[in-house]
């Protein structure tokens, strides 16, 4: 039997990552009580457990927020929200010195300026930036952290005609404890999606990936069950990457200004354009034309920038590292370059929950900041804090005026059932074994690897028909202790976002971004669709909207 | 790639099970204990809070590997990043964590 123990707060913070983690610092100097609802623990977890290589959102002297805003937009053709990129490029910079506050080591010139990379970007050294931030979270006296807690599910309460979020139901992911949590408001800071589409590594190695394998969607997923709207799905976000160890090219690119050539040495960058899905569609581009595999050329930097590349991946991406000692450095051969698997990720891309600027979802009580809430690609480290401070902020004014809610012991009982029905199973078929089919099908129909990112409407109905299959095969699947138990969920949200991500793709009957969204049906990008794709689930079907283009001023949302 | 517990060095201190993003590490017998090799993201957390140097990183096959094996000590603000061949040739590489990164 599992146990079930009830807790109250007044802001429950689900995900202690980046975002999570300043939210709940930046609440510190309300007599609030908050709880962080940690599915790890918050000292390592999330995007930053490896540390960051620099803050790539910040502003340098001699450009405006506005610049910034100009920048993303343009990078996401048109499809972003200019009043929340306003919030982060007006607020990156003072974060980025609170970040030296709390410890971080910020590269600085003799005059005491930070040494920027281009005019967005901060040289660091950010390998313990997790517990930095972990630190500031725990100092604060109202917090507390609840690791090893996986939430799966949001409460809501109606009143009157308005449902308002209030509280949310989880387990550990270590003894057979079910939690039942009532708060008067809820901030999602879940990250973004991995693990949906087959990996590049889809062996031993499959979680050799560049987005966090643990960070499965579960913010989308129960969002969209309690009835908040998505935005911009499809969307998707791919890197470049070093083949197999999935290390970053752009420290090689930039830091010893080496170029992507084809097989036959041809430098090939220029023909297709510099930004990031211009370099991935060029390299695939080159591929098909059977002039691959293709490389960035580092042959003959010399030993002292070959010593200095192998130094700086240890901070970063270690297996580059050792894979150069192994098989000879980036001296001595070119490094084999090639686009990542599809994330949903609404740091670097639109995807994420459409928030008002305040960053509260379509739900009342409820708010998003980081990699789960859209509108605002080009956010990364920095834009995440700001948005965890924005949210704090707005969630703590919010629960000014609203009572903690009864407790649904119906509701809680069902939540439990369903954990115990999946220990009582006995299968046959496994969480692993669904996951692989979903990668499968994610990969063969809507748009992965296996057809070089694009998908059409015949494919996105065969991937649309067998996801519902195996969401169907998922109510019934085992777990024998809390870990499988944790498998089991993290495959069930992962399925709920697929099912999603699908109507996206196949709403938005353009292609507005290379290799992010290649619609095969519709080759070229159309004017009709300068608008917001959104989506809600409605009666169990995923129900696609379009909504207008927000530029500049304040949104809010018309409840 | 993933990591591999080295149980005699383990002083079986817990700091590692605390520091896994994804929760693969817990404690069995008073040593640490990897859950699910295949699951492992390579970020090496673990390493950076391991007091003993009982953590070993490795290449899976399938991405290159081809038997070396690297662990990581901490020297107070230096981290010592030792490498070693399949063939038993062994490099070092240290990190001075107060520098920030040179690209
Ligand atoms: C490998 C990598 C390198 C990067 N490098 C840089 C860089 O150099 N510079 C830069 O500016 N940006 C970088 N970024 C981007 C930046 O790190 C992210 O955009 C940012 O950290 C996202 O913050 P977040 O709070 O949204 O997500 P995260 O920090 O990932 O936090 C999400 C948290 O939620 C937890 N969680 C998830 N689901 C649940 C659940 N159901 N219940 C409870 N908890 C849950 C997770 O365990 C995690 O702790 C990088 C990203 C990656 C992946
Ligand atoms: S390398 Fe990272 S993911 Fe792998 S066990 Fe260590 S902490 Fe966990
Ligand atoms: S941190 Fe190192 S010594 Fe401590 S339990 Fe983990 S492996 Fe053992």
């Amino acid at each position: 039997m599992i146990q079930a123990e009830k807790i109250e707060t007044d802001i429950l913070i689900v995900g202690g990552g980046t975002a999570g983690c300043y939210a709940a610092a930046k609440l510190a100097a309300l007599s609030l009580r908050v709880l962080v609802a940690e599915k790890a623990n918050i000292e390592r977890s999330g995007c930053l457990a490896a540390g960051v290589n620099a803050l790539n959102a910040y502003i340098a002297p001699g450009h405006r927020p506005e610049d910034y805003v100009e920048y993303a937009r343009k990078d996401g053709e048109g499809i972003v929200r200019d009043d929340l990129l306003l919030t982060i490029a007006q607020n990156v910079n003072r974060i980025t010195e609170e970040l030296e506050a709390l410890g971080l080591v910020i590269l600085k010139d003799e005059e005491g300026r930070y040494v920027t990379r281009g005019w967005r970007n901060v040289k660091i050294n950010g390998e313990n930036i997790k517990p930095l931030l972990a630190k500031a979270a725990r100092q604060n006296k109202n917090a507390t952290v609840l690791n090893y807690v996986n939430i799966i599910d949001l409460k809501t309460v109606e009143e009157g005609t308005e449902k308002r979020v209030a509280g949310a139901w989880g387990f550990s992911t270590r003894e057979k404890i079910f939690y039942d949590i009532n708060a008067k408001a809820v901030i999602l800071a879940t990250g973004g999606a991995a693990g949906l589409y087959r990996p590049n590594n889809p062996g031993f190695s499959r979680h050799k990936m560049w987005y966090s394998p643990f960070n499965t969607g579960a913010g989308f997923a129960m969002g969209l069950r309690a009835g908040a709207e998505l935005t911009t799905l499809e969307n998707r976000f791919v890197a470049l990457r070093c083949k197999d160890t999935i290390a970053p090219t752009g420290t090689i690119a930039q830091g010893v200004g080496a170029k992507q050539v084809n097989a036959r040495g041809e430098v090939y960058e220029t023909k297709y354009g510099l930004s990031t899905p211009e370099r991935i569609y060029g390299t695939v581009e080159e591929n098909r034309a059977g002039r691959g595999p293709c490389y960035l050329h580092t042959k003959g930097i010399g030993e002292e920038k070959e010593a200095d590349l192998i130094r700086a991946y240890l901070n970063m991406a270690p297996a580059q590292t050792l894979k150069w000692v192994e098989q000879g450095g980036p001296d001595s051969r070119d490094v084999e370059i090639e686009g990542t698997e599809p994330y949903i990720v609404g740091g670097h891309t639109a995807s994420g929950f459409w928030v008002s600027t305040k960053r509260e979802t379509t739900l009342p009580g409820l708010f998003a900041a980081g990699d789960v809430a859209g509108g605002a690609p080009q956010k990364y480290v920095t834009g995440a804090l700001v948005e965890g401070e924005i949210a704090a902020g707005a969630a703590a004014e919010y629960a000014k005026d609203v009572l903690l809610p009864e407790s649904d012991e119906e509701e809680t009982r069902r939540h439990i059932a369903q954990v115990e029905a999946h220990y009582a199973s006995e299968g046959p078929l496994r969480a692993e074994e669904l996951e692989e089919a979903m990668q499968k099908i994610m990969d063969e129909y809507a748009g992965g690897l296996h057809t070089d990112y694009r998908y059409n409407e015949a494919r996105l109905a065969v991937a649309r028909e067998r996801i519902e299959v195996l969401q169907e095969a998922a109510r019934s699947l085992p777990a024998e202790d809390p870990f499988e138990l944790l498998h089991v969920y993290e495959l069930k949200e992962r399925l709920t976002v697929c099912r999603a991500l699908i109507e996206h793709l196949a709403a938005r009957q353009e292609t507005r971004w290379h290799i992010f969204g290649e619609n095969a049906d519709y080759p070229e990008r159309s004017t009709d669709f300068d608008c917001y794709i959104n989506s809600r689930l409605e009666n169990g079907e995923i129900k696609t909207l379009r909504r207008p283009l927000v530029k500049g001023g304040t949104y809010e949302h018309t409840h | 790639m993933s990591i591999r517990i080295d149980k005699p060095r383990c002083i079986g201190c817990g700091a590692c099970t605390n520091a896994c993003p994804g929760g693969l590490l817990i404690m069995q017998e008073k040593k640490a204990h990897m859950r699910s090799l295949r699951d492992c993201w390579g970020c090496t957390a673990c390493m950076k809070v391991c007091p003993a140097e009982a953590i070993t990183y490795f290449l899976g096959a399938d991405v290159g590997g081809r038997g070396s094996q690297m662990t990581l000590a901490r020297e107070g603000v230096i981290y010592r990043w030792k490498i070693q061949s399949p063939g038993g040739a062994r490099s070092e590489i240290l990190i001075d964590r107060r520098n920030s990164n040179k690209y």
